[in-house]
């Protein structure tokens, strides 16, 4: 006789996952191939998150938030062999071409020209191999402050792996870990366009300049990743990101997970203490035993489940944690490919000419203001393989969150200043426009739900990481709320890698064990 | 003769190593560039009747073990504790500060009530860090890339430390070493000016601002002090902050040690990886057995040692350690006490700290400018009036007002190219900025002035000898801290050269008027020598 369901069996192993972002989708696929029966809900028509495709610009230009790859996570990508489910990519290798004022600079990883080519060989290599030793923390949940609890093998092994990298590297990392980006650029390059880029990846995506400490490590963070076996890799997929998407998204339904689109939650419910489901905008509720979100630590508390189920210390440290988005993202559709300046249009283009624009443009974002002279990452998607109209794609820094002119205004004067700065870089550029669409951080917080329209869901800052990301007491994927769990770029290690879904998918696994 | 110590510049560490030698037993001679002794910590008279703290203003972290241990209260210091401050605010309001505690909170309360509920809150909270660093500022820190036992037991020291507390409080730890002022006073209060007021002591003499990552470390190491035990509390040393370098100087001349002004060293005589001496610029050489240098990292070992006699990678990492002076300094001689609009008759606050720097995006805004080669056109200034409690510096009525400035740049202009060295118009735009900004809100001040003296990172630089001016001889980040400071690898007060060691505050745990680097840097040089550091008392584990 059908009734409530109250079959322990298979209510028990029923898990709903929230949010088919890049995490959300590897957290899903993980716990369904380890035989657990996964919902994961999306709000949007598409999965992806941050990858999934934006409207067309115009016919046949689809931007996307994300637009390149820096890390894909190798257990992920393994584990859910996206190449069988339909990924494949343009290019792992894409180089950086940085428009100077002498001239343009093509970087490729370790390679350069120039008068510092020999100097930063050295200096990649380097950071390159403190990337590496640092990155073992990635795969595996936040250490603990106390002696229970951790797993010291994991932990023994990791330090010694840091240890191995002999004396003086050593010494060299413990001495860079917190420094600032500016200082070891201009302490080891003279070429200013290296300086730049050197600069400019370490602060890509946080709310802070180069001349602010605790910023190399950002820059070893990016570089700790690896695609397809290639490490420090940047790479485009077939089909641009959403392609990425797409490929996650068949794996994990072919593992089981029933994946629903266009279906928003409206809040987790939680009786006795203990989370029983979530009920969705349209009125209707699953109910689930577990829920696991990705799609951010303040939204979830203290939106979705509700500040009243935590203590007033643990909601008052999310409250105030920082989640401030500094970036902004210009899509524009062009009537044929721009010319900067000869730069191959297939790299990546870099626009800023020295370490000082970098910072000069984070000055005023500090204050609510829109920077004179942001800096820019061009990608141009279709230059490998369209013809006619194309598609360009820009991270802009720095743009304010919540600026003091007004969202309008600032977005305004945002796109007038990133106009300049692309007609000085690609001469004739304006003139090709036929459509341009500015997202600032306040729209993508309201497009993708980032708090802060900052891509981490909660900046990626030294003080919000590992054992105090999103905040201390939830580093560890669990809440203090039986049966929640979040995953997400607002849990360890951030970001699009699918690293903190499956970090988060093993913590659920072994706590169940 | 030769000299069993050698001490280079008679600045507060280099005088503190040279009272624990020399009471050690050792036969100490400290010879001093200037015709007077005191280094930063100086008490100058300019101007007839005046008597000015030419450079550092205030004591608190003059470590009290070092104190004791020397007499220096027997040798005539004495540290008055001050009371008061204020900050004005533009529309000619103010925010006080009062060392009562309910009159304190009333204050704060008439700004916002929340703040003051939350101020309890924080202090309690500040001086658990405290608490903790403490117990390190007078040990010589670890080298974890040695596995030597003196290094594993230092490490195992700290650990120990980190052990006494829960999991919670080191992960706040964690983020509070790494954050911004800016970022943790949010968590605390919303009154602009009251954080504009707490975020003070995380800025003054770094090359940070307040938003940046790692400027609540510095607050730390402004509040690790301490007058009559009275943990964060700030006092004048009384006659100037050359008392300090005066009861020092007393003490060694008690305990035998010697004293030589006017005698700037021009190199450090080495031989076979030795050093054995120096001479001096006039041609003399002094030899010693081994020979300290008060100097910072840089100008020891770049200007003073020849680099044929240092390793390449260390010379390389000299180079790198940054010395990025931030800070200017006016003395002013007044004809009387200057009247703040703001301020209500007979109010106390004037005894204190008095700022005009209402907002923390204010001092961000100075600090862009320092950024860009100039300094503040808006400036941050910390101005005591230390004749309001101390009468001796001055003739009767008359004052001495001491104004820190931040921000000013080791060099003018030009972010690209370096920039250009100051001139003398610099320094008087620089004089009269910060002049402008006190008669704003004391209209009427500039009649009193008597007569100024303004010192820019140009002046530190030339006359104390501070690299680029920079107050605490290296910047106090993390990778210029515990191990990091001022080498990796030479954390303990040595150098590469045999019988060379550095004690002034290059080294752990930095600058601030503590005399823990002299300190630790004698312990180091006894414990070489096998002798007894018989008047060293241990680390006092406070609280």
């Amino acid at each position: 006789m059908p009734g409530p369901s109250f079959d322990r069996t298979s209510s028990d192993r029923s898990v709903i996952v929230i949010g088919a972002g890049p995490n959300g989708l590897a957290c899903a696929h993980r716990l369904a191939s380890k035989g657990r029966k996964v919902t994961l809900i999306e709000a949007e028509a598409h999965p992806g998150g941050g990858a999934r495709a934006l409207p067309d610009l115009a016919p046949g230009l689809t931007p996307s938030l994300a637009h390149l790859v820096w890390q894909l996570d190798p257990r992920v990508e393994a584990a859910m062999d996206l190449a069988r489910h339909g990924l494949a990519w343009e290019a792992t290798d894409i180089p950086t071409t940085v428009i100077g004022r002498e001239g343009n600079l093509v970087i490729r990883g370790a390679l350069t020209d120039g008068p510092d080519a020999a100097a930063w060989k050295e200096l990649h290599q380097r950071l390159m191999s403190f990337a590496a030793a640092l990155e073992p923390f990635r795969r595996m949940a936040p250490p603990r402050l106390q002696a229970a609890g951790n797993s010291w093998g994991r932990l023994a092994k990791n330090l010694i792996g840091i240890r191995a990298l002999g004396t003086r590297d050593f010494r060299e990392l413990l001495r860079v870990i917190l420094i600032n980006a500016h200082d070891v650029a201009q302490d080891e390059l003279s070429d200013p366009r290296l300086r730049a880029a050197l600069c400019f990846d370490a602060v890509l995506g946080a709310w802070a300049g180069p001349r602010s400490p605790n910023t190399l490590i950002l820059l070893l963070d990016r570089l700790a990743g690896e695609i397809a076996g290639r490490k420090g890799a940047l790479a485009l997929p077939k089909g641009g990101m959403p392609a990425l998407a797409r490929a996650m998204a068949n794996a994990a339904t072919a593992a089981g997970v029933s994946l629903r689109s266009n279906a928003r939650v409206s809040r987790i419910n939680i009786a006795d203490d203990q989370v029983t489901g979530i009920t969705l905008e349209s009125g209707e509720t699953l109910a689930a035993p577990l829920v696991i979100s990705a799609i951010g630590p303040k939204a979830t508390i203290l939106s979705l489940a509700g500040a009243q189920h935590f203590d007033t210390g643990l909601v008052t440290a999310l409250r105030h944690q920082k989640s401030r988005g500094g970036t902004a993202k210009l899509h524009l559709a062009l009537s044929a490919l721009p010319d900067f300046q000869g730069a191959d249009p297939r790299a990546r283009i870099l626009l800023t000419r020295d370490e000082h624009e970098v910072e000069t443009a984070f000055n005023p974002v500090k204050y609510g203001e829109v920077p004179a002279r942001p800096v820019m990452e061009v990608v141009i998607p279709t230059a490998f393989g369209g013809t006619g109209a194309h598609l360009l794609s820009a991270n802009v820094q720095f743009a304010p969150h919540a600026p003091k002119a007004g969202e309008d205004a600032a977005r305004a004067q945002m796109l007038a200043a990133c106009m300049t700065r692309l007609e000085e870089a690609a001469p004739g550029i304006g003139a090709l426009i036929t459509k341009a669409d500015l997202l600032m951080p306040y729209d993508i917080e309201r497009q993708f739900g980032m708090a802060g329209g900052n891509w981490h869901h909660g900046e990626l800052a030294v003080e919000q990481m590992l054992f105090n990301r999103p905040i201390a007491p939830l580093s560890r994927y669990a809440t203090p709320l039986k049966g929640l769990w979040l995953t997400g770029a607002g849990t360890h290690p951030g970001g699009m890698s699918g690293a903190a879904g499956r970090n988060a998918a093993d913590a659920v696994l072994e706590a169940k064990a | 003769m030769t000299y069993d110590a050698l001490i280079l510049g008679a600045g507060h560490n280099g005088l503190v190593t040279a009272c624990y030698l020399a009471r050690a037993g050792m036969k100490v001679l400290v010879v001093e560039k200037n015709d007077w002794v005191g280094g930063a910590a100086v008490s100058r008279e300019l101007t007839p009747g005046f008597t000015y703290s030419n450079c550092s203003y205030v004591a608190s972290l003059f470590r009290p073990e070092i104190m004791r241990d020397l007499e220096l209260p027997r040798h005539g210091l004495q540290i008055l504790p001050y009371e008061g401050g204020a900050v004005f605010q533009e529309g000619g309001g103010y925010l006080g500060m009062y060392r009562d505690h309910d009159a304190n909170r009333r204050e704060f309360a008439r700004h916002s009530a929340r703040d003051a509920e939350a101020y309890d809150v924080y202090s309690r909270d500040v001086l658990r860090f405290c608490r903790f660093i403490r117990p390190m500022l007078l040990r010589t820190p670890p080298d974890p890339a040695r596995f030597r036992p003196r290094d594993l037991g230092e490490l195992m020291f700290i650990g120990k430390q980190v052990s006494g507390l829960s999991e919670r409080q080191i992960a706040e730890m964690v983020r509070f070493w790494t954050m911004s002022i800016s970022d943790y006073l949010d968590h605390y209060f919303e009154s602009p000016v009251i954080k504009a007021y707490l975020a003070v002591s995380a800025i003054i003499g770094t090359a940070l601002g307040p938003m940046s990552p790692g400027s609540a470390y510095v607050l730390l190491h402004h509040y690790m002090g301490d007058v009559d035990g009275n943990i964060g509390a700030w006092g004048f040393a009384r006659g100037g902050m050359g008392s300090i370098t005066k009861a020092l100087s007393s003490s060694l001349m008690a305990s035998g040690g010697d004293i030589r002004t006017g005698s700037p060293v021009a190199q450090v005589l080495v031989k076979n990886g030795r050093s054995v001496g120096v001479v001096l610029e006039n041609g003399d050489e002094i030899r010693a057995k081994r020979v300290i240098s008060n100097m910072d990292v840089k100008r020891t070992m770049l200007k003073h040692v020849a680099e044929a006699e240092l390793p390449g990678d260390y010379v390389a990492s000299v180079r790198k350690f940054k010395t990025r002076g931030s800070s200017g300094k006016l003395n002013i001689a007044l004809d009387g006490v200057p009247k703040f609009t703001a301020l209500p008759e007979g109010s106390s606050a004037i005894k204190g700290d008095l700022h005009f720097t209402d907002s923390i995006e204010k001092m961000e805004r100075a600090y862009d400018d320092w950024k860009n080669g100039h300094f503040s056109r808006d400036p941050f200034q910390d101005v005591m009036i230390p004749t309001m409690i101390d009468p001796t510096m001055t003739p009767p009525g008359k004052h001495f007002m001491s104004c820190f400035v931040q921000y000013a740049p080791p060099k003018i202009g030009g972010l690209a190219e370096g920039g250009r060295d100051w001139a003398d118009a610099d320094r008087d735009a620089f004089g009269q900025a910060c002049l402008d900004q006190i008669e704003r809100y004391a209209p009427g001040f500039k009649n009193l002035v008597r007569h100024v003296e303004v010192r820019t990172p140009r002046e530190l630089e030339a006359e104390v000898g501070l690299t680029e001016g920079n107050i605490f001889q290296g910047e106090l980040t993390f990778d210029q801290l515990l191990f990091n400071r001022p080498v990796p690898g030479y954390a303990n007060y040595r150098t590469p050269v045999r019988d060379l060691w550095i004690c002034g505050s290059s080294t752990h745990p930095g600058g601030g008027v503590m005399g823990a680097p002299g300190r630790n840097a004698a312990a180091e040089i006894l414990r070489d020598a096998k002798l007894s550091p018989k008047d060293m008392s241990d680390a006092w584990p406070v609280l």
